[in-house]
């Protein structure tokens, strides 16, 4: 029998800032096959969530990713208000689309600054990120924090944005769009990126109906899905945009689906904003007093896809049930098809290319005794040794001041 | 087909399965199967209407197991959610798996905090522990006073 050589990446790797474990298994330098473990990172919030009140679980959905802080909670809110059949004001609904919409631009381009870092190509990287930066000051401008809003509540949002803001949010945005502009000419003209990904991690309208795969991932591969424009929800319906497909299936296609989505998402906030100075009303929600019992899927449109809650309600003032699916639960799948038969090296970038995140993916904690399979810590056992050894580090640093 | 004639239709072609079929709320429809049918019907929504699978809700409601599968329709923005309801006393029904590799995260998942085993499934390890997990701890399962 032939041997195969198992190449490692992860589950702690430099590269990736989150713990996952790819087992590449190679012939030569050619990937014959992949396996992936998971569950290094996972947080039990689908569990936790059932202990919150419906209003508390927004601000632990919010925590499941740090990028997309917005995409978790209008989902659940969409669910929720399924449940108590609430009409959410336009106002709110254009706010919440504004806020959704900066977070798209600002995970499109964290991605392509990570794609440009994961080729060796920093200057993309320092770019993208820089240009990132701004709209990162919107967010503060506009939710008052820089990441995990707290904009959103059952009913409509927490926050209106000011009139004097409106001004300010589009000064901004023109500062983005020509630089935004100048880097994609960059990346897609030039020829290093042009070897390095084309033709690379190639998806096929096939693979991706066979894997049920969402967002860019799906969209760069010919596959004309967007659940903002299939099951309306939000502003979108208010607004002129058009959704980006691309048809070649490869991470140089993925990355100008990205790149033309950035584009889409300033032109609805531009819309939107000119929509709420125009608009008369002044209500950003509206008071749910109870919710009924009832069962309530909500999905919204996530930068990597589609976001997906199912919330049981039983009456009570917490969720019986708490189903989440994140995009990348069923894009990191297809690596199966877009990683075999490539060269290591293109293998990570296929890797990279659906924009993964782990931390969506995973919802768990626990430690057990090997031999004797008894459990041995659990959550509550893990937050009482951190604050004991917190108390021990502030207590010895204490003593040596005095 | 809109959402009442897709509802109608589910209840023609499968009249012996299915168990109930309603329009939940706008552009939703719940419908309660037989668990020998789940394969049957999840076969026809997946390849003869084209319906993506979005993922599969687990669930203890102490009477007994249920598991919810949600599936979409794109270009009509619906949401089928095809509920199935297993035993405890024999937790077991046919994986998907074999039909869209989608299923296999969330089965092995549900296989994992639930108890429920996949039949026919083709690698049934477990998704997000080790090896070293509890044997028969469930932790999505609720307990019973007997």
């Amino acid at each position: 029998m032939k041997e195969k050589t198992i190449i490692p990446v992860g589950p702690y790797h430099p590269l990736q800032e989150e713990p996952e474990l790819f087992k590449l298994y190679c012939d030569g330098e050619i990937v014959t096959d992949i396996e992936w473990e998971t569950g290094y990172n996972h947080r039990g919030i689908e569990k936790i969530n059932e202990s919150k009140t419906f209003e508390q679980v927004f601000f632990v959905v919010e925590r499941i990713c740090g990028i997309c802080s917005t995409s978790h909670p209008y989902a659940y809110a969409n669910a929720m208000e399924e449940i108590a059949q609430v009409k959410v004001p336009d106002r709110a609904k254009y706010i919440r689309t504004i806020v959704a919409e900066l977070e798209r631009i600002h995970s499109h381009l964290l991605w392509v600054g990570l794609a440009g870092h994961f080729i060796g190509y920093n200057t993309v990287f320092m770019w993208a990120w820089k240009y990132r930066e701004p709209i990162l000051d919107l967010f503060e401008i506009i939710t008052g924090n820089r990441n995990s809003y707290a904009m959103f509540k059952i009913g409509g949002v927490r926050r209106d944005i000011e009139e004097k803001d409106y001004s300010t949010i589009l000064k901004i945005l023109d500062r983005v769009k020509p630089k935004a502009e100048m880097l994609m000419k960059a990346v897609i003209d030039d020829p290093v990126i042009h070897l390095r990904t084309k033709g690379v991690g190639i998806l096929t309208k096939q693979d991706i109906l066979d894997y049920c795969s969402v967002g860019p991932t799906a969209r760069a591969s010919g596959v004309d899905i967007d659940i903002r424009r299939d099951d309306p929800y939000g502003a979108y319906p208010l607004v002129n945009w058009k959704v980006i497909v691309v048809p070649e299936g490869d991470v140089f296609a993925k990355a100008v689906v990205r790149f033309l989505e950035i584009f889409e998402s300033i032109s609805i906030i531009e819309q939107c904003v000119e929509k709420l100075r125009k608009e008369s009303q002044s209500q950003i929600d509206v008071k749910v007093k109870e919710i009924p019992e009832g069962n309530g899927a909500g999905r919204a449109e996530a930068p990597r896809g589609e976001v997906f809650h199912y919330v049981i309600a039983d009456g009570s003032n917490s969720p019986a049930r708490h189903k989440i699916r994140a995009p990348s639960y069923v894009n990191v799948a297809t690596f199966k098809k877009s990683c075999v038969g490539q060269t290591i090296t293109d293998a990570t970038l296929a890797l990279a290319a659906v924009d993964p995140c782990y931390c969506c993916t995973e919802r768990m904690a626990h430690v057990y005794d090997s031999r004797t399979r008894q459990r041995l810590l659990d959550g509550r056992a893990l937050i009482q040794l951190s604050q004991q050894r917190t108390q021990a580090l502030k207590k010895n640093l204490s003593g040596k001041n005095t | 087909m809109d959402t009442q004639e897709f509802i109608d239709f589910m209840k023609f072609k499968f009249k012996h399965n299915v168990l109930r079929a309603y329009l939940r709320y706008r552009n939703r429809v719940l419908i309660d199967l037989e668990k020998d049918a789940l394969v049957k019907v999840a076969t026809f929504l997946f390849k003869e209407l084209n319906f993506r699978f979005i993922i599969a809700t687990g669930l203890d409601n102490v009477k007994d197991l249920e598991i919810t599968y949600h599936f979409s329709n794109d270009q009509t923005g619906l949401v089928a959610n095809v509920r199935v309801r297993i035993p405890r006393k024999k937790p077991e029904v046919e994986s998907l798996t074999p039909l869209f590799v989608a299923a296999d995260w969330i089965e092995r998942e549900m296989h994992e905090l639930l108890g429920i085993n996949f039949l026919n499934h083709p690698n049934m390890r477990s998704l997000l522990s080790g090896d070293n997990w509890g044997e028969g701890e469930y932790p999505y399962r609720k307990p019973i006073r007997e």
